[in-house]
């Protein structure tokens, strides 16, 4: 089906016992719109990843903020956008760990933004301080993926 | 919190957290606490079994992180068995096996203490 597929939104309050319903609605898009398991878990944590650092960082832990997930199927690809109004932080230019020296020095910090950028074939960052920031990560099926 | 458990038990020189359900933002806390006690209890060989641990995310590897260090200069070391492929590719990608024993079952790692005891 390669028509215009609809667009889906979920807004949460900034609470972490709210990631597993985020899981659960990007698990269940991402396996309609066709991909497989694997590729479609990997979707999944990268999108808690995306929301836990808004969750800590853009909003450090206040409880009553919104984060506004919107899931745009396209033609061969599921772009998943996480939006808040906190605190600006950038991850696509956060400089990438050397994982090995990273483990090394037994460093817990910057692992969720190397998972974000492993896991997902683009991650793209849009903000206005205080107003609107935006992490869109972006998946494409591949030839084995027979879009649903 | 029920989709998260985490459970200790003590064996012959070796204590073991079995994990339940999912380890995210929300319930690495748990973790943290578990770990913290056996610290405190001066348990620092310490094998985490996996086996109905369904999720992990860098909240949850990070705990391990957090406590690592610690656990290894007082000689112990925290040991991982029984993790399904989908968990540990997580472990993978973050270069975790490179830090961390991992090994298919928990009597592996119970022996592996045993041989390190010995030697």
């Amino acid at each position: 089906m390669a028509g215009k597929a609809q667009k889906l939104t979920k807004t949460i309050e900034s609470r972490t016992d709210n990631l597993l319903e985020v899981r659960d609605f990007v698990l269940q898009a991402s396996r309609r719109f066709g991909f497989s398991e694997e590729e479609a878990s990997k979707i999944v944590l990268a999108v808690d990843e995306a929301c836990t650092n808004v969750i800590k960082h853009a909003y450090q832990y206040a409880p009553d903020r919104t984060i506004e997930i919107v899931i745009q199927p396209e033609r061969d690809s599921l772009h998943i956008t996480v939006i808040d109004d906190g605190k600006a932080f950038n991850p696509s230019v956060a400089r990438l760990p050397d994982l090995k020296q990273h483990l090394s020095h037994y460093r817990r910090g910057g692992l969720g933004i190397y998972l974000m950028r492993t896991l997902m074939d683009k991650v793209e960052y849009k903000y206005a301080p205080g107003k609107r920031n935006e992490v869109r990560l972006t998946k494409y099926l591949t030839a084995s993926e027979p879009r649903a | 919190m029920a989709d998260f458990k985490v459970h200790q038990r003590d064996g012959e020189g070796v204590s073991v957290i079995d994990l339940k359900g999912y380890l995210d933002a929300h319930t690495a806390p748990d973790l943290e606490n578990a770990f913290q006690k056996l610290l405190t209890d001066r348990k620092y060989n310490i094998i985490v079994n996996c086996k109905d641990l369904t999720y992990i995310s860098s909240a949850g590897l990070g705990v391990f992180m957090a406590f690592i260090e610690d656990v290894r200069k007082n000689k112990g070391d925290i040991k991982l068995s029984n993790m399904s492929p989908k968990v540990y590719n997580v472990f993978d990608l973050l270069g975790f096996p490179i830090l961390y024993e991992i090994y298919r079952e928990e009597q592996e790692a119970v022996l592996k203490f045993r041989e390190q005891k010995k030697a």
